[in-house]
């Protein structure tokens, strides 16, 4: 592969990992939670249609039409049993729920799928591709995934611009307590946020083991990819976790045509390298020497 | 209108740090050490080989509470130092052919001057970038080193310090050495932590849990007080990454039970929040815990994936419905402070 | 008619007791103004009335019913709406997505966006800004905009003149008198007494806690209010 192919196929991965970080992104804009176990639940959602896949013999994409309803409920029943009891307890606790989760989600799915490695047919358009010049072709499933993140974010884009539960939960977002004075029910609007996360999880969980294999492992991975998406491209901005996204899938591919070894690795120092470039100018000065009473 | 300043009134209240149960406490601590230090004398290798393994929780345990308890930060990516300690130590032992115990020693350090940069990048995120981002780290030093080309460090296949200790010394030798060194190590990190504690970071430390911007507001240097904390806890973490490499011998840099892996981070938020986050006994307490479920939960389960399904089920119990943990519960049902951290308020009773 | 019982009502704020035994009526199309110094418990008061503030003791009940441990949204939906001081708009929404978003209470009633911005005509250019762009008085106008959205029956009005230009107050004071022609039941916090006192019907005055005064506004003099408010003569001893 040259360079150009690796960034091209690098803006196609983007695709899955923005879908990726939709959900974490949302949860953190409207409730501040992050949510350690969001990986896990898109693996979650990978392992439900791969079971329905497997026993029924339907398409990856029929399956979809169980796995994203099933998700929603999951993200609703997990807001309204674990989540608001973390978000009462203290800043930290959501975080070591939300941990704990995700521990015991991984270790469940090794009891129960063992560390077989598996992958979800992508049907005819699998293998399609384009070739757009010697050099570089363009998977026709690829494309189908960014412009499916596309077509996600901007669908939670319309939502939250245009329709009563968006207003709702940006106002929440901003001030739940007066939120409530104004007859919104704060508890519904964060489980409906959940909800919309774990499935938008969910359906990039499905997508992202049409591409490549998955294996109990993979829930910690997917989260942190979601969550370098989320960081590069600037919190609290759903177009800018899809740049987020593609910056490190281009990272990655780059990184890889460097060194096979070096796929993740890439992503993990473009990722700390925007951290430093953050902090040097979120302290107004690069130095050494630490300033005296910051804040973080 | 006279000019004259006003007599404070004569002081009728003084500030103590030490009851006569913190100071009997105490110094009964000092002796459970001491007596500890003469295990080997009297106690089996069976019995050294799983005390060791308790010290090494204990260290943990306090680092983890150090960060979170003390410090409010939550990191998912102690980890690394855990890795680092165990490596440094088998590179300096093997490749320079260092006394492993002076490896382990300079692991400790080298363990924390890693700190510094690391944490100089991850100290400004909040709380949950903190988690992820030294997450994100323990991922990258684990990669990097399964990478390296050096025999000596293994890359992918892992490593083992087998060589090293046995051209020193002999099995019951290494068990011994390493058995006074995990002590010391656990002794030796509880007391600098105590004096922290004790010292003007302490104070500031808790101003800064309480409210970080009024504390800031007030000159306390919020970023200082947090990367001492994280300095020391990579350090600690290192020293008890060495112990584990003295004690288990091989190690692995990726998979399940590698020495980069995020199990550590299960374990180590398990014992805190059962013990007690944010007091000072509670680690120790969750760390006995853990090790009591490690020794005699039944193989199978002990082995097998449930056991970490239990641990993270506990935990999150712990965290909704017992959030002050075992310790933390018993202190404030009964008042009760054993070793001397904080500060008591005596006013005398004024008869009027 | 009665439509608002408040009974023995004790709230804390933190470790302060900031509402102490306050009991008082209040008639459907009555305003009553609230009035008191700083810290005296008013805007506790009213936060407890619209449910934003757990009572450590005593009742409210509105139109009959229990109300006292029925959570905000809820009693929105029941017709209770507050204007909270310092207005507290969502900054990132829109005048009319602020206004929208009470919408939701499910209340039928007279009031949508047309008819708040006719009420407000100073809305009408306004509605596509953002919140956080608005004057003080464009805010307090939104404010209240965005509770009658939820067609309320009971109005509570936390400090509606507070940090407002003079000309802004009499608008908004012209609106209320509107409003008050219109038969609406309103409990007004306000710190200016003259301006409350001219609008409303029954007046009460708070003072630590507990109300110290109380009566037809009609038949309070200024200066029983005026000692009332500062603690002195008679009221003081209580």
């Amino acid at each position: 592969m040259t360079w150009v192919a690796a960034v091209v196929h690098g803006i196609l991965l983007g695709g899955v990992y923005a879908l990726l970080a939709t959900g974490l992104s949302l949860m953190f804009g409207v409730m501040r939670i992050i949510n350690l176990a969001h990986g896990s639940l898109a693996l979650v959602g990978a392992y439900m249609a791969f079971l329905l896949v497997d026993h029924l013999g339907i398409s990856t994409y029929l399956s979809l039409a169980v796995v994203l309803p099933g998700a929603l409920v999951v993200g609703y029943a997990l807001q309204v049993t674990m989540l608001e009891r973390s978000l009462r307890a203290g800043e930290l606790v959501p975080l070591l729920t939300t941990f704990g989760l995700l521990i015991v989600i991984a270790n469940l799915l090794q009891y129960f799928f063992s560390s077989d490695v598996h992958s979800l047919p992508a049907g005819r358009i699998g293998p399609a591709s384009w070739h757009v010049s010697s050099a570089v072709t363009i998977p026709w499933f690829d494309a189908l995934t960014l412009g499916l993140a596309i077509f996600v974010l901007g669908l939670l884009e319309f939502l939250l611009r245009r329709t009563q539960l968006g207003r709702e939960l940006r106002a929440t977002a901003e001030d739940a307590d007066t939120a409530e004075l104004v007859g919104v029910d704060a508890r519904r609007v964060y489980a409906r946020a959940t909800a919309i996360a774990v499935a938008t999880a969910a359906l990039a969980g499905v997508f992202y083991a049409m591409r490549s294999s998955f294996d109990p492992s993979a829930g910690p991975a997917e989260l942190i990819y979601a969550f370098e998406a989320v960081v590069i491209g600037g919190m609290g901005s759903l177009w800018g976790t899809l740049a987020g996204g593609i910056v490190l899938g281009i990272a990655q591919n780059v990184g890889t045509e460097i060194n096979t070894e070096y796929f993740a690795l890439s992503g993990h120092v473009v990722f700390l390298a925007i951290l430093v470039c953050r902090a040097a100018l979120g302290s107004g000065r690069v130095r050494l020497r630490l300033p005296r009473g910051a804040v973080s | 209108m006279t000019g004259q300043t006003l007599a404070a009134p004569p002081s009728a209240a003084r500030v103590e740090r030490w009851t006569l149960v913190s100071a009997l406490f105490t110094g009964a601590l000092v002796a459970v050490v001491g007596l500890l230090a003469l295990a080997p004398l009297a106690l089996g290798e069976n019995t050294l080989n799983n005390l060791i393994q308790l010290f090494f929780l204990v260290v943990l345990a306090v680092m983890w509470n150090a960060l979170a308890g003390y410090g409010g930060l939550v990191s998912v990516g102690q980890q690394a130092f855990i890795g680092v300690g165990a490596y440094a130590t088998v590179f300096l032992s093997v490749q320079h052919s260092l006394n492993p115990y002076l490896s382990m020693l300079l692991a400790t350090l080298i363990g924390g001057a890693i700190a510094l940069p690391i944490g100089l990048i991850v100290l400004w995120l909040r709380a949950g970038g903190f988690a992820i981002g030294t997450w994100v780290f323990a991922e990258a030093i684990a990669i990097l080193v399964s990478l390296d080309p050096n025999p000596a460090i293994g890359g992918g296949t892992g490593t083992s310090a087998l060589l090293p200790f046995n051209l020193r010394y002999d099995p019951t030798q290494r068990l011994h050495y390493t058995y006074w060194a995990a002590l010391g190590a656990a002794a030796v990190l509880l007391a600098v932590l105590f004096l922290l504690l004790r010292s003007r970071l302490g104070a500031s430390l808790q101003a800064i849990r309480d409210d970080e911007d009024a504390a800031a507001s007030v000159g306390v240097r919020v970023l200082l007080g947090k990367g001492v904390l994280y300095v020391f806890a990579g350090a600690g973490c290192a020293a008890a990454g060495a112990i584990i490499l003295a004690w288990q011998l091989s190690i692995l840099p990726l998979g399940p039970d590698s020495i980069f892996g995020v199990n550590w981070s299960a374990k180590m938020i398990f014992m805190v929040l059962v013990g007690g986050l944010g007091t000072f006994e509670g680690p120790i307490v969750g760390a006995v815990c853990l090790y009591l479920l490690q020794t005699y939960l039944p193989g199978s389960i002990a082995n097998g994936v449930w056991y970490f399904v239990l641990l993270g089920g506990i935990a999150i119990g712990f965290a909704l419905w017992v959030p002050r943990g075992i310790w933390g519960t018993v202190v404030d049902r009964y008042g009760l402070r054993l070793l001397p951290v904080g500060y008591r308020l005596r006013t005398e009773r004024r008869t009027t | 008619m009665t439509l608002l019982q408040v009974e023995a009502l004790d709230v804390r704020h933190g470790l302060l007791q900031a509402v102490r035994q306050v009991s008082f009526e209040l008639g459907e199309g009555e305003t009553l103004a609230l009035v008191g110094a700083n810290g005296a418990g008013k805007t506790t008061l009213l936060r407890a009335l619209a449910g934003a503030h757990r009572p450590a003791g005593g009742r409210i009940l509105f139109d009959g019913e229990d109300i006292t441990a029925v959570p905000a949204h809820r009693r929105v939906r029941r017709g209770i709406a507050l204007v909270p001081e310092g207005r507290r708009l969502f900054p990132g929404l829109t005048v009319e997505e602020n206004l929208r978003v009470a919408a939701g209470a499910g209340r039928t009633g007279p009031w949508n966006v047309e008819s708040v911005v006719a009420a407000f005509p100073i809305l009408a250019p306004l509605l596509g800004q953002r919140a956080a762009s608005l004057s003080g008085g464009e805010q307090q106008a939104t404010a209240i905009g965005r509770a009658l959205m939820t067609n309320p029956r009971l109005l509570l009005l936390d400090e509606v003149s507070l940090g407002l230009a003079p000309v802004a107050v009499a608008g908004v004071y012209r609106s209320l008198a509107t409003l008050i022609e219109g038969g609406a039941t309103i409990v007004l916090v306000e710190q200016d007494l003259a301006r409350g006192m001219a609008v409303a019907s029954r007046l009460a005055c708070m003072l630590e806690g507990r109300i110290v005064l109380a009566g037809a506004a009609g038949e309070l003099s200024r200066e029983q209010v005026t000692e009332a408010y500062f603690g002195l003569g008679k009221a003081a001893s209580a």
